[in-house]
C-alpha cells in the first residue's frame, strides 16, 4: 500500500483532536462522579452514538464485513433479531431501574436488587472480560496493521526494523486511548466514540457507493451473488436450506432473545453511555435513538463484504499490443493468495508451503477477515483511503476505549470501594480510577502479547465469555420483573447457567469440527449443522437453566421486603408521571416506529 | 458539561474535508490516481460533502453555545444529590 502526505494528514489530525478533547474534558474533571458518570449530565443524542459505537469496535467492523461475505444477507439478523428488539426493551422497560436506582453501575444495581455475593460475581467476571477484550480488540488491531503493511513506508523512512511495527501499534494505540480516558474519563471516551460514529460513516459510505456502481447496482450485486446470499429469511426454516446453517428457533430465541438481550440488556460497556445521560426522559431515549442508524448500519458494514465477494476475481493477464512495428506483452502478475480467492476476498495461505490452504472438500479456504479492508485498498485512491484508515483506527481504539472506562469503573465501585478500601475520600476513589485505567491497559497488553505466543488464547477466550454471559439476561429479566426473585436464587442461577453452556459445549460439536476447544470434549452426543448454531442453541440452554434454578432457589429461601424493592422491580415502582409529553414525543411511540421501520426492512430485504 | 462536542466535531470534519478538497483540486484530472476509484475524483467531491457537514456541525454548536449563554443556568434536577466534596 502506498500511503501518502495527506493519508499522514488526516490521520494526524484524528489523534490531534482526540486528544485535544482529552485535554479540554480534564478541567472539569472534579469529582469521581464526573470522572466515572461523565457527570451524569450528557445530552441524548451525544450517548445514544456512543451506545452504538461502543459496541462498533473494529473487530464488529471487519468481522460483520466477513460474514457478509461468507453468509450474505443473512448476516443482517445481527442487527434486525440480535439488536433492535433488544435495545428498544433496554430503553422502554429496564433503563428505569438502572437510572432510577441511581446505581453506578451494572453490579451495582444487582447488588441494590439481590445481595453481595451476586455483585461480586458478575463485578469480578466482568472486570476479567473487559480487560481481555481491550486486549483481543489491541491484538486484531496490530495484526491488521501489519497485514495492510500501513507503517511499513514510515518504518522504512525511519529506518527501523519492521519487526517492530506490532509492537510500534500496540505502543501508540495504548498510549493514546490511556492518555484521553486518563485526563477526561468516561466523557472523553463518550466524545471519541461519536467522532468514531461519523468517521465510520465517513469513510463506509464512499466505498459501499463505489462498490455498488463499480457492480453495476443492487440488479448487478444480485446477478453477481448466489441467490440465497441477497435474502435474509429465505430458507431460515431448516438449517439445509440457508448459509448460516441455523433454522428460525435458534435464531429467534438463541440470537434475538437470549445472545441479544444478554448483550445490549445487561453489558455495562454499553449501559454506562445511556446511564451517563442527564435525566430519566434522556436516558430511556438513548437506546431508542442508538436502535435508528444500527438498523441502516448492515449498509455500511455488511455490504462491502457481499461486494467483495461478488466483484470478478483479478487474474494474472497477458496483453499483447503493437507499438511502431513492436510487439509488447504486458503482464499483470497477481499472486496465488488472490488469484486462488473469490472476488476481493483472498485465499488464505499456508505460511510454511506457501501453496493456498484448502478445505476437506478441496476449495481453497478463504480469508473472509480481509475483505473489508481489501475493498478499501481496492477502491480508495490516497487522500480519502487515509480517511478510510482513520475510521478503522478510530473504531478499534474506541472499542478498547469503552472497555477500559467500564474495568475502570466496576473496579472502583464495585471491587475497590466495596471490598478493598471502604469510606475513602472521593478525591482517594477518582485518584483510584485514574490509576485503575493504567492497570486496564498495562493488563490488556499483556494480553495482546500473550496472544501471539498463544494461537488458541482469543478463541478460548472468548469461549469462555460465552459461557459467562449466556445465562446473565435470566437473573436481569427476573431481578427487574419478578418481585420474589431472592439473591441466593440469582447466585445460584448464574452459577447453574455457566455450568450448563459449559456442559452443552463439551457434548456437542459442529459438524465439520474435532473435538477440543470447538465442543465436544466431554463426549459427543449431537452434531450441530454449524458452530453458530452450536452458540445459539447453548445459549438457549444457558438462559433456561439459569431461569429454572433462579425461580426453584427463590421459592425456597426469604422474600426480601417489598419496601426496600420500590424503584428496582417493576410492580412496585410507581409510573413517573408524563403529562408535560405529548403522546408521539414520548419514547414508547418512537419505539413503536422504530419497531416499524425495522419490520419493514426485514420484509423488503426477506 | 461546558465543551459542546458539536464543535471540535465539526472543526474535525471542517479540516479533513478541506485537505480532501484541496487534494482533490490540486489532482483533478490525474487518471491514474483515479483510475481505481472508477474515474471520480473521490477526494473532491467527499471532501466537499465533509468540509458541509462539518461546518453545519461547527455553527449548530456555536449557536448552540450563544444561546447557553444568554438563558440563566438550569436549575439542578430535583432529588439530584452530587457525590464527593
Amino acid at each position: 500500500m502506498k500511503l501518502t502526505f495527506v493519508d499522514w494528514l488526516i490521520m494526524l489530525l484524528y489523534f490531534v483532536f482526540v486528544l485535544g478533547i482529552g485535554f479540554a474534558l480534564k478541567r472539569y474533571m472534579k469529582t469521581s462522579k464526573d470522572f466515572f458518570q461523565a457527570g451524569r449530565a450528557l445530552p441524548a443524542w451525544i450517548c445514544g452514538l456512543a451506545f452504538i459505537s461502543a459496541n462498533l469496535g473494529a473487530q464488529e467492523v471487519i468481522g460483520m464485513g466477513a460474514s457478509g461475505a461468507k453468509y450474505g444477507l443473512e448476516t443482517a439478523h445481527f442487527y434486525g433479531i440480535g439488536a433492535i428488539p433488544a435495545m428498544l426493551f433496554v430503553g422502554i422497560f429496564m433503563m428505569p431501574f438502572y437510572y432510577g436506582s441511581k446505581a453506578r453501575s451494572v453490579p451495582e444495581f444487582l447488588r441494590m436488587r439481590f445481595d453481595e455475593k451476586t455483585r461480586a460475581l458478575n463485578a469480578c467476571s466482568f472486570a476479567v472480560m473487559t480487560v481481555f477484550s481491550s486486549g483481543i480488540s489491541m491484538y486484531a488491531m496490530a495484526r491488521l496493521i501489519q497485514a495492510l503493511h500501513v507503517f511499513d513506508g514510515l518504518f522504512h523512512a525511519l529506518g527501523w526494523a519492521p519487526e517492530g511495527i506490532f509492537t510500534f501499534s500496540i505502543v501508540l494505540s495504548a498510549v493514546i486511548v490511556l492518555l484521553y480516558i486518563f485526563l477526561g474519563g468516561l466523557t472523553s471516551a463518550i466524545y471519541n466514540e461519536v467522532l468514531q460514529f461519523f468517521l465510520i460513516i465517513a469513510g463506509f459510505l464512499p466505498l459501499v457507493l463505489l462498490g455498488l456502481k463499480n457492480i453495476g447496482g443492487w440488479a448487478g450485486l444480485r446477478a453477481s451473488v448466489p441467490v440465497a446470499y441477497m435474502h435474509e429469511w429465505k430458507g431460515v426454516m431448516h438449517s439445509s436450506t440457508n448459509p448460516m446453517g441455523i433454522e428460525i428457533i435458534g435464531i429467534g430465541m438463541g440470537l434475538g432473545f437470549v445472545l441479544g438481550s444478554g448483550y445490549w440488556c445487561t453489558d455495562f460497556l454499553v449501559i454506562q453511555t445511556a446511564m451517563a445521560s442527564k435525566d430519566m426522559e434522556s436516558a430511556r431515549r438513548v437506546p431508542l435513538i442508538a436502535a435508528i442508524p444500527k438498523m441502516f448500519f448492515p449498509f455500511l458494514v455488511i455490504l462491502p463484504g457481499l461486494l467483495a465477494i461478488g466483484l470478478p476475481t483479478p487474474r494474472t493477464t497477458t496483453t499483447v499490443r503493437t507499438e511502431n512495428g513492436v510487439i509488447y506483452h504486458d503482464t499483470t502478475v497477481v499472486s496465488k493468495q488472490v488469484e486462488q480467492g473469490r472476488g476481493l476476498v483472498p485465499a488464505k495461505i499456508n505460511p510454511v508451503t506457501g501453496q493456498p490452504m484448502l478445505t476437506a472438500s478441496g476449495q481453497p479456504l478463504l480469508d473472509y477477515d480481509m475483505a473489508t479492508p481489501n475493498m478499501l485498498l481496492h477502491f480508495f485512491p490516497t487522500g480519502i483511503l487515509g480517511l478510510g484508515l482513520t475510521a478503522l483506527l478510530a473504531s478499534f481504539m474506541s472499542g478498547m476505549a469503552g472497555n477500559v472506562t467500564a474495568f475502570n469503573t466496576v473496579f472502583t465501585y464495585d471491587l475497590y470501594q466495596s471490598y478493598i478500601h471502604k469510606g475513602g475520600s472521593d478525591r482517594h476513589y477518582l485518584a483510584v480510577g485514574r490509576w485503575a485505567t493504567v492497570g486496564g491497559i498495562l493488563l490488556s497488553i499483556a494480553t495482546a502479547y500473550a496472544a501471539i505466543n498463544f494461537n488458541n488464547i482469543m478463541d478460548t477466550l472468548q469461549l469462555v465469555f460465552s459461557f459467562v454471559n449466556a445465562p446473565l439476561f435470566a437473573t436481569f429479566l427476573l431481578g427487574m420483573f419478578w418481585k420474589r426473585a431472592t439473591g441466593h436464587g440469582a447466585f445460584a442461577g448464574l452459577i447453574a447457567g455457566t455450568a450448563a453452556a459449559m456442559l452443552h459445549h463439551g457434548l456437542t460439536l459442529p459438524i465439520d469440527a474435532r473435538p477440543g476447544v470447538h465442543g465436544g470434549w466431554i463426549a459427543v452426543l449431537h452434531h450441530y449443522p454449524s458452530d453458530m448454531a452450536q452458540n445459539f442453541w447453548g445459549a438457549i440452554f444457558a438462559f433456561s437453566t439459569n431461569f429454572v434454578v433462579t425461580v426453584v432457589v427463590s421459592l425456597l429461601t426469604k422474600p426480601r421486603a417489598e419496601s426496600e424493592l420500590v424503584g428496582l422491580v417493576h410492580s412496585l415502582t410507581p409510573k413517573p408521571p408524563r403529562a408535560h409529553l405529548q403522546w408521539w414525543r414520548s419514547p414508547e411511540a418512537l419505539a413503536v416506529a422504530i419497531l416499524l421501520v425495522a419490520i419493514g426492512l426485514n420484509i423488503f430485504f426477506a | 458539561m461546558n465543551l459542546d462536542l458539536r464543535i471540535p466535531l465539526g472543526l474535525m470534519f471542517s479540516l479533513t474535508g478541506l485537505i480532501l478538497t484541496v487534494f482533490g483540486l490540486k489532482t483533478n484530472g490525474n487518471e491514474a490516481l483515479y483510475a481505481q476509484s472508477l474515474g471520480i475524483n473521490a477526494n473532491l467531491w467527499w471532501g466537499l460533502v465533509l468540509l458541509a457537514f462539518g461546518l453545519t456541525m461547527f455553527l449548530m454548536g456555536r449557536r448552540g453555545q450563544k444561546l447557553a449563554a444568554k438563558e440563566p443556568p438550569a436549575p439542578s434536577v430535583e432529588g439530584e444529590v452530587r457525590r464527593g466534596h
